[in-house]
């Protein structure tokens, strides 16, 4: 393979967006007026937002695309670049910033923390991955994402926006939207979604039934207790 | 270490007054002395009142499981200079408490409420001791030696699954969750009752009751999404009218278990960690952690390395004081064009640490020993330029732009003061201390590589308002191409690391507390070793976080909007402050 | 005079705007979309606009710049061959542990060969600290300059396996050309050494 070629990628398609591609002429021009108007939320969270900020001042500029205007509140924006790592304790806010955003929205993971947990994975305090919560469109590798690769992934999320089709989209669609549900902060979070699990679990725990959960956990288990 | 003649007087007189109730430390390796707790008040008294050791520095605790003991480490300083002066107090591990010191030094409020949320040390007599990074209702202190969390793999890295059967897995595929969670046993999640901050609301209270108009009083939460918190951080605010009566930060959004991890990391990994604790400034961060093992292992680094050490560090207090006061204009209101001609100059120094180390924010430069590589001419030259021509032209015109500036003069004199005795009782570093007046820094009072060999000069303050803050830090900068200017002038060939590097590095047993002048204040860390290839603890005294203590009492009576102006005064990191 | 700081400070916001304009006029059709162009809005004498117009104008990255790591490979008589020998030392050294090798084994006796069979780079977790790339005994491993990695989707994307890590050594000399002149030295005052022995 050639060098030049080494780091071309091909053209890549979200997934579901695949087979159900039929562009119009009024959707370019929908999309073309979407694409050049995404609002970011004035929302950082970690060493990514200081990026994001470059990102926005003068060399970088991401004006040039119709990106300036950061919106403090959730209403008015269209994209929320999670910059930084998700913490158990602000997953609920931003969970809640989410559902405030209007319709159409999109949920840019920036950096490794935001994909994937990133370095601070292990933690007891992380969450490994936004998308555990609530759905990304693009995601941004690295740590931190210099000016020039958020870039690129908003020119990815353009891309997206590009192949978008009125007739398909998910906010014309019939019936309502639903809120995603809030994670709840107990002994550890909670996700709502995932309560008859936990409860099932943890029965299983107290009556000795090894669940599916590996020996570390019910040693973890054991030690919280101790405290 | 020598001891000094004082320090000698000193051992003698706790030890002849307080007889057993103060020991040396006589383990290998360690410092200072053991006080027994009922004693600890008095002693800590006598030493402020007597021997003016007024700043106390540093609380943290340590888990020596399985030994049954918990111990609390406090370092004390003179704010007038010298060396630390280090307590140490133990209790039983399965009911620790001990007195809280909140009533000598009010600094140590966040601190001992840090030790309770992670290490489950109780302080007793403390005004307000709930949890401070996690949340209320967690189970655990997660500090504890025998605390596991949900994707514990091993106690110490490497892993031993990433080689040679690395057959990957991703760590959630093995949590029944999918996801970092666990429960204790008996959870039932449809019953819980989520705290609901009562403690927290509860426990906002007026100073004052006399003032001559009674309004309603509202509570106003700022944050932890807002734009003028510098990330996620809260204020809980007590209102009456527009005047501020009571506030309380709340924090812990970005706690990121930076000591847990760094505990488990070996010595070596914990440096690319320690450049985001303050993200803006990694290098400082990384010449503090050095500092504090190479203490540690007893090496120096060689000449060459010292000068480009103390060359990073001053450039990093540029962008940072730069980066700072454009976000300062912005809480007041001159909506991002200071911010955008800080950034510019901050985008060329970065360009240089993208040359030097490799990112640009990132830096992960400092090695035990040196620094990772050597700065090459051409980027000297660079520097150079910039340091005798952009930077100082770039100052002055930041300067016409702002300083005298007839808004940002009104909108900060008089505003967020805070007195010389308030700065030093609250533990106060960095700028705000010497703005109130304080001529308190490492770099003089404690020197640390060749600063002593290098000619600045103080900034600091009188009145300990916004406004002073803002000059303190235009002349930090100014002081810092002073430092720059000397720096490049002398700089020596010459080798950049004592010996090979190496990724695994032998440390001795012992404890060592290391600390630097950092663009937000005094950044230390505390690290004590127990011979093996990983830190048993590793704690950070975050600049940010424990200047934030200050926040109420300099809020006190301010008006809403100068709130926001005095937040960005101090000039925090959520990534430090939380950790 | 009140208000007089006030005005003198927007006449330096005043200057920052004419001077774009100075500047492009005396610059002329260089000052946009060159290298030269952006070398000189990036040298310490930039007046005016500062702006690098990506993705039309890239900056360049510098040699030392890390993003993620890649494996290096040479090609002998059209074989692929990592400089890899699966010792482990970048997976023992990474900060965060996203890097997963298998070391391979001959199929005959058993015993393990140098040379990986699998290789895993947690992306998501990676925190390109360039650790593995500076500890790496034998050169194999090294911190790419590729940054346009945007994607739609993590769990396929972002695990890096072995088939999207590896890269031959002479993109390696393209993005690096200075480091490695410093090794082929090195190997060469080690070869030299060894002939004399």
């Amino acid at each position: 393979m050639d060098e030049n070629e080494l780091n071309l990628r091909p053209n890549q398609i979200p997934e579901e967006l695949k087979g159900s591609i039929a562009v119009t002429t009024l959707d370019r021009i929908y999309n073309w007026s979407r694409r050049n108007s995404i609002w970011p939320m004035m929302f950082g969270l970690a060493c990514c937002a200081i990026e994001m900020i470059a990102t926005a001042a003068s060399r970088y500029d991401f004006s040039r695309f119709g990106m300036e205007v950061m919106r403090a509140s959730p209403r008015q924006a269209d994209v929320m670049i999670v910059s930084g790592t998700v913490t158990k304790k602000m997953i609920p806010q931003i969970v809640r910033l989410y559902n405030q955003m209007a319709e159409p929205k999109y949920v840019i993971a920036m950096g490794a923390c935001a994909s994937g947990g990133g370095p601070f994975k292990e933690g007891y305090n992380v969450v490994p991955g936004i998308d555990r919560f609530i759905p990304v469109d693009v995601y941004i590798p690295g740590c931190p994402p210099t000016p020039q690769a958020l870039l690129n992934g908003l020119i990815t999320l353009q891309k997206k926006i590009d192949s978008e089709s009125l007739k398909s989209v998910r906010w014309y669609q019939k019936g309502k939207i639903e809120p995603i549900p809030i994670p709840v902060l107990g002994p550890d979070l909670i996700d709502p979604r995932q309560s008859p699990l936990i409860k099932e679990l943890c029965q299983s725990q107290i009556s000795n039934v090894s669940p599916a959960g590996t020996p570390e956990n019910l040693e973890a288990h054991h030690d919280n207790q101790l405290d | 270490m020598t001891t000094s003649w004082i320090e000698t007087q000193l051992t003698e007189y706790l030890l002849e007054r307080f007889g057993e109730a103060v020991q040396p430390d006589s383990r290998p390796g360690y410092l200072g002395f053991l006080v027994a707790r009922n004693k600890l008040l008095e002693v800590c008294r006598s030493l402020r009142d007597e021997f003016g050791f007024d700043y106390l520095s540093s609380v943290t605790g340590v888990d020596y499981h399985p030994e049954p003991f918990m111990e609390v480490v406090y370092h004390f300083y003179k704010s007038t200079g010298g060396s630390a002066l280090v307590m140490k107090t133990q209790a039983p591990r399965d009911n620790p408490t001990v007195p809280s010191l909140c009533s000598l030094y009010p600094g140590a409020d966040f601190q001992e409420r840090e030790a309770w949320d992670l290490l489950g040390i109780r302080f007793e007599g403390h005004p307000d001791l709930r949890r401070i990074l996690m949340w209320e209702g967690f189970a655990g202190h997660p500090l504890r030696k025998d605390w596991r969390e949900p994707f514990f793999e091993e106690d110490a890295k490497p892993f031993k699954s990433r080689w040679p059967e690395g057959h990957f897995i991703r760590v959630e595929d093995n949590n029944p969750y999918k996801n970092n969670v666990s429960y204790p046993p008996d959870f039932d999640p449809g019953k819980w009752v989520p705290d609901k901050d009562e403690l927290l609301y509860g426990g906002l209270q007026s100073f004052e009751e006399d003032s001559e108009i009674k309004t309603e009083r509202i509570v106003v939460n700022l944050g932890p999404q807002h734009p003028s918190t510098h990330g996620v951080f809260r204020m809980v605010v007590l209102l009456e009218g527009e005047r501020v009566v009571d506030l309380k930060p709340v924090m812990g959004y970005l706690h990121r278990n930076h000591e847990k991890i760094g505990e488990r990391n070996t010595y070596l990994q914990n440096m690319p960690f320690t450049d985001r604790l303050d993200y803006i400034c990694s290098m400082s961060n990384n010449f503090g952690y050095a500092l504090a093992v190479e203490k540690l292992m007893g090496i120096q680094p060689p000449e060459r390395a010292e000068y480009i050490r103390v060359m990073m560090a001053e450039l990093t207090r540029f962008l940072n004081h730069m980066f700072s006061i454009g976000f300062l204009l912005n809480d007041l209101g001159a909506f991002f064009t200071p911010s955008l001609y800080a950034i510019e100059e901050r985008e060329l120094i970065l360009d240089i640490f993208e040359e030097v180390a490799g990112s640009r924010m990132m830096c992960n430069y400092f090695r035990f020993g040196g620094v990772a590589r050597d700065v090459p001419e051409q980027v000297l030259d660079k520097i150079k330029t910039l340091v005798h021509d952009r930077l100082p032209r770039k100052l002055d015109e930041f300067e016409r732009y702002l300083t005298h500036n007839e808004i940002l003069r009104s909108r900060c004199e008089g505003v967020g003061v805070l007195t010389p005795e308030q700065a030093i009782a609250l533990s106060v570093a960095g700028p705000v201390l010497r703005a109130s007046g304080v001529p308190y820094d490492v770099r003089r009072a404690d020197p640390y590589s060749i600063y002593e060999r290098l000619e600045f000069d103080v900034a600091y303050g009188i009145h300990g308002d916004i406004y002073d803050r803002y000059l303190v830090r235009i002349e930090e900068m100014r002081q810092s191409l002073r430092i720059l200017r000397q720096v490049l002038k002398d700089i020596p060939n010459g080798p950049v690391m004592a010996g090979k590097p190496q990724f695994q590095v032998r440390v001795p047993p012992g404890e060592a507390y290391g600390r630097v002048e950092g663009p937000k204040g005094e950044l230390g860390f505390y690290v004590v070793s127990n011979g093996k290839p990983n830190p048993w603890r590793y704690h950070v005294r975050a600049p940010s976080f424990i200047n934030l203590t200050s926040l109420k009492t300099m809020a006190h009576g301010a008006k809403v909007a100068d709130l926001v102006a005095i937040l960005g005064s101090i000039d925090i990191v959520l990534g430090e402050v939380d950790r | 005079m009140n208000g007089l700081w006030i005005l003198r400070g927007l006449g330096v916001t005043l200057k920052h705007f004419i001077e774009t304009y100075i500047e492009d006029f005396r610059q002329g059709k260089k000052r946009y979309f060159t290298a030269q162009g952006i070398e000189q809005r990036r040298s310490s004498k930039t007046r005016g606009i500062f702006t690098v117009q990506y993705p039309e104008e890239k900056l360049p990255v510098p040699e030392e710049f890390r993003y993620l790591p890649f494996l290096v490979y040479e090609e002998v008589n059209g074989q692929r061959k990592l400089r890899c020998t699966a010792c482990g030392i970048c997976a023992k050294v990474c900060p965060p542990q996203c890097i997963w090798i298998v070391r391979s084994t001959d199929p005959e006796t058993g015993r393990p060969v140098p040379a990986p069979s699998e290789f895993y780079i947690d992306v998501d977790v990676c925190m390109n600290c360039g650790f593995c790339a500076e500890y790496c005994p034998f050169d194999a491993i090294k911190m790419d300059h590729d940054y346009e990695i945007a994607s739609f989707d993590r769990q396929r994307e972002h695990v890096f396996d072995l088939q999207k890590i590896s890269k031959p050594v002479t993109y390696y000399a393209k993005i690096r050309p200075g480091n490695y002149a410093e090794e082929q030295r090195a190997r060469m005052m080690k070869e030299a050494a060894k002939t004399i022995a």
